[in-house]
């Protein structure tokens, strides 16, 4: 056992775990943040994405040890029932989730992919989405929906973003 | 009522998912909980002469490995069929015997064989690793058509040549006769592809057994919690129905394959007796490619024959339908009623006959899968239409326009009567919103680009809202397939709906809520849908086969009816009104053309707090009904698919993809667009990405997403839906069903259309890059030579 210290979702956590615990099960049983979920075993489904130091990782491919000091968010932790972020939000209004399985990840993902291509300057256009989104896979929706939630989450980013500059 | 039927609104249960709160059976723990793991059958088929687990039961933090024979000494039940079905000749089926792990035989790869309990998932998966099996391999095969040949190795003793029935429909010398005199005959030998249904969350059990109680709890990944019930009471022997309760909290998709009571489930629930702990089992993706039932997997010789006109006079199918190693639930049922029952399409064939062989393989079983029977008939038909019109030179929209049916209701060759629909309608619109006119232009642009643009239709109908029970009784299903429905009036005025349907992604929290919305005028947010637990809801069938609009919702159309009936009465009494004067509409019970009124809530109140009732009326505000349909719905759609084909490489772009559908009444477009995405998302990946392999000793090849293909978000276009509306004249609502329309619609869209662009009719499903280049390749050899 190895004693793991990092910030997740903005709170202090240290937990003693074993050098095999990947990181989402650190998060589903060790934390009990049971929104990370995992949908396959091979790194291809993205239904376990979350945000390490701001970046989007397969938390099914992550050894918790290795993430000692890091800052994590989950989707427990970029909004509320009461407060949603605005992908979140999206995603409700274009219906761009069924079962929800998935979903966590999706959001996760979108939420990474408007802030890489805000950051570079660059368009995300509906194809880009497409092109972005080859790491999660979804069984319900087929994708159409998701796409529009993204695009329609990107707007309301930068809009949040340019306000807030 | 803005909530009310028809209105898109946005869906009540996505808040808890879109922010991670939401349940599903993983996400439980017990306290005492314990994790079991499978020891499975590494090859396709072998004799096991011993399992020692004397290494596994050393290792620290493993509780228990328990073994076939135990389950079989316990008395516990071998997991069943239920439907049966008689071949041509008379005969009663024959099928292999299932034990829920392993007595003697293993008969696929990951066969259950014995079972470990240990204090976490890691111990327990470890320990499987070293229950050493001492096994003697046997001869296996994995193909259907092999199976059947002489010499082929035996799946079961009891079930010779692996065949465990042929099947007939419709009329052999008519069909024959008529075939004999056709001006043009079609013929297309089809294989309908392996799938698996990969609903993104894995399978999962926890089961909880109280000694004190004896009692049982599962959470499991079910469809239909209280068929999961019966069958593990009164088929498996875990324990009388009052004694086990079933729940199926949030569920992450089913597509059919959890519409099964599986082996591990059943073992979890024996286990927590055997160790007197919580036993949680969760499926990796691995395990789900070895064990969830697959789907399709037929092989088929069609042959259609057409007069001079292109009116079809005759059709003809012999199909090779495989099974796999166990006949599954549904298994039966997917390839002969609700398949060769589909056969006429959309058309009014005035002859039609068929027969099914199904097939014991060494193989995962197949049961149904989004659309079950009726994506392998309209994929059938479809591609005969499409070969015939370009066999005769008649455009492939008029060939079928000459043979659409063109009165309802229609009475088919194949038992089934059609309800209504208007397939002209559809098709036209379908070929407006797809711009056929504009298309030559399209494809004069993608040739300039040394590019090869095709076209490809595809009309389906479809039977839906599975089914009149005594209908399907007659045809040798073990039970009736009604809905049930209690609705709740509170005090206050809110609403609970306690449903059998199943919501696993269809949204019925939503769609459920917009009913009572629409009746009584009450914003959906005071509507409460209960769901999934057999201690809360009485009974109920559960959701398979889009029998939830149909089935479901007339449930609970009935039980409103009689909710309803006595809140006029409470009001009539109260206001001193006549009953027939009352009106129910925003929330207001009203006295038409008068201003006397009273709120909902003060009806709820009035029937609780039972001071002024009518002379005899009971108190409470609450009313159940069972709604058994009175024959299939019957959904229709024209799907258009245009796709780009690059002839180098092989590569198919789909660049456009429109659907539109005749589901009846619609309760929420979003929702219902929400399924066709779906729908035409799977179909797609049947039509270009998607096959289960097994080699030919029986090993499964694809068992993770690096080998089997699943659609992502690049693979598939936008879509442009539309939708016609006839409604079903035979539920109270006029709903058909929207859940596997585009899954069965789809593929022979999109191979249509690849043959079309290539003009080579030789292609299998899954059209990769390189089935599509090499049938270009063959093609233009045979151009060469001609």
């Amino acid at each position: 056992m190895t004693n793991v210290s990092m910030t997740v979702n903005g709170k202090s956590v240290s937990c003693d775990v074993s050098e095999t615990t990947l990181l989402s099960e650190f998060l589903r049983e060790d934390l009990r943040l049971t929104g990370t979920h995992v949908g396959c075993d091979t790194s291809q489904c993205g239904a376990c994405v979350v945000h390490v130091d701001g970046k989007a990782i397969k938390s099914c491919t992550a050894l918790a040890v290795s993430l000692n000091g890091s800052d994590l968010t989950t989707v427990e932790g970029v909004g509320s029932a009461s407060n949603l972020h605005p992908m979140q939000a999206a995603f409700k209004k274009h219906h761009g989730l069924q079962c929800g399985f998935c979903t966590p990840g999706m959001i996760m993902a979108g939420i990474d992919m408007v802030e890489r291509y805000h950051a570079a300057g660059q368009e995300l256009t509906a194809e880009a989405i497409r092109h972005e989104l080859e790491g999660n896979i979804c069984r319900c929706t087929g994708y159409h929906n998701i796409v529009k939630a993204i695009e329609e989450a990107a707007g309301t980013m930068a809009g949040q973003k340019q306000a807030a500059e | 009522m803005s909530d009310g039927i028809g209105a898109r609104v946005e869906r009540k249960e996505d808040k808890r998912f879109i922010t991670g709160k939401g349940k599903y059976t993983d996400d439980i723990r017990m306290d005492n909980q314990a994790y079991a793991a499978f020891v499975r059958c590494p090859v396709a088929h072998a004799k096991i002469n011993g399992i020692d687990s004397s290494a596994a039961m050393a290792m620290e933090g493993v509780i228990a490995v328990h073994t076939g024979p135990e389950m079989k000494a316990d008395e516990i039940g071998d997991i069943i069929t239920g439907w049966s079905i008689t071949s041509k000749d008379g005969s009663p089926m024959q099928c292999g015997v299932w034990n829920p792990m392993v007595t003697t035989y293993g008969r696929y790869v990951g066969d259950a064989v014995a079972v470990v309990v240990a204090e976490t998932q890691d111990i327990a998966r470890a320990a499987a690793e070293v229950v050493e099996l001492d096994y003697e391999e046997l001869p296996a095969v994995a193909a259907a058509d092999v199976a059947l040949t002489d010499g082929a190795p035996q799946v079961h003793e009891n079930v010779p040549g692996n065949l465990i029935f042929n099947w007939e429909i419709g009329d052999e010398a008519k069909t024959e006769a008529a075939m004999a005199g056709a001006h043009h005959v079609t013929e297309l030998d089809i294989t309908n592809n392996r799938l698996a249904p990969n609903p993104m969350e894995p399978r999962s059990a926890v089961a909880t057994y109280d000694e004190a109680e004896d009692h049982y709890t599962l959470y499991t990944t079910s469809q239909n919690p209280h068929v999961a019930r019966l069958v593990l009471s009164a088929f498996y022997n875990v324990a009388p129905e009052h004694k086990l309760r079933v729940i199926a909290p949030d569920v992450g998709g089913g597509f059919g394959s959890k519409i099964y009571i599986y082996p591990e489930e059943l073992t979890c629930l024996w286990a927590s007796m055997k160790t007197g702990r919580s036993v949680k089992w969760t499926s990796d993706r691995s395990e789900a490619f070895m064990t969830d039932a697959h789907g399709r997997d037929h092989v088929t010789k069609a042959k259609m024959g057409f007069d001079a006109d292109g009116n079809i006079v005759a059709f003809h199918v012999d199909t090779i339908a495989n099974i796999g190693a166990y006949v599954s639930l549904f298994a039966t049922a997917t390839p002969t009623y609700l398949y060769g029952t589909l056969w006429s399409g959309t058309y009014a064939m005035p002859a039609i006959y068929g027969t099914v062989r199904a097939v014991h393989t060494n193989t995962v079983p197949v049961d149904a899968y989004r659309g079950a029977g009726r994506p392998e008939a309209t994929y059938m038909i479809e591609r005969m239409m499409e070969t015939a019109s370009r066999e005769m030179g008649i455009h492939p929209a008029e060939l079928r326009r000459r043979n659409f049916v063109k009165e309802f209701p229609y009475q088919t060759e194949v038992i089934l009567q059609y309800d209504s629909g208007d397939y002209f309608k559809m098709l036209d619109e379908g070929e407006k919103a797809a711009d056929v006119a504009g298309f030559a232009a399209r494809k004069a642009d993608s040739a300039a680009r040394g590019k090869l643009r095709g076209l490809g239709y595809s009309t389906f109908v479809e039977a839906c809202g599975i089914a009149p029970s005594a209908a399907v009784g007659s045809l040798g299903a073990a039970v009736g397939l009604w809905e049930s429905c209690e609705v709740r009036v509170n005090p206050v005025g809110t609403v609970e709906v306690l449903t059998g349907s199943h919501s696993h992604g269809q949204g019925h929290e939503t769609t459920f809520a917009q009913l009572v919305s629409d009746r009584f005028g009450i914003p959906i947010d005071n509507v409460q849908i209960v769901h999934g637990d057999t201690d809360k809801v009485q009974m109920g069938m559960g959701t398979y086969g889009s029998r939830s609009g149909p089935v479901g919702m007339s449930a609970v159309v009935k039980a409103l009816d009689k909710v309803e009936e006595k809140a006029k009465k409470i009001a009539a009494h109260t206001l001193e009104a006549s009953e027939d004067d009352i009106v129910i509409e925003n929330g207001e019970v009203k006295v038409a053309g008068t201003d006397k009124k009273m709120g909902w809530h003060e009806v709820g109140l009035a029937a609780y707090i039972a001071h002024n009732l009518p002379e005899g009326m009971e108190p409470g505000l609450k009313e159940t009904a069972f709604y058994d349909p009175l024959n299939f719905s019957f959904p229709s759609g024209a799907l258009i698919c245009e796709v780009e084909v690059d002839p180098d490489t092989g590569v198919t772009d789909i660049v456009k993809f429109t659907a539109v559908d005749d589901f009846g009444t619609i309760i929420n477009p979003n929702i219902v667009e929400g399924q066709v995405h779906g729908g035409v998302t799977q179909g797609i990946g049947q039509a270009m990405l998607e096959q289960v392999v097994y080699d030919e000793t029986g090993q499964l090849i694809t068992g993770s997403y690096m080998d089997y293909c699943m659609p992502r978000a690049d693979d598939v276009p936008s879509f442009t839906l539309d939708h016609t509306c006839t409604p079903s004249p035979l539920n109270p609502l006029g709903v058909k069903g929207c859940g596997e329309a585009g899954a069965i619609g789809a593929p022979p869209a999109v191979i249509n259309a690849i043959t079309d662009a290539i003009g080579s009719n030789d292609l299998q499903m899954p059209a990769t890059p390189l089935a599509v280049w090499t049938a270009l390749q063959a093609n233009k050899t045979a151009m060469a030579a001609e």
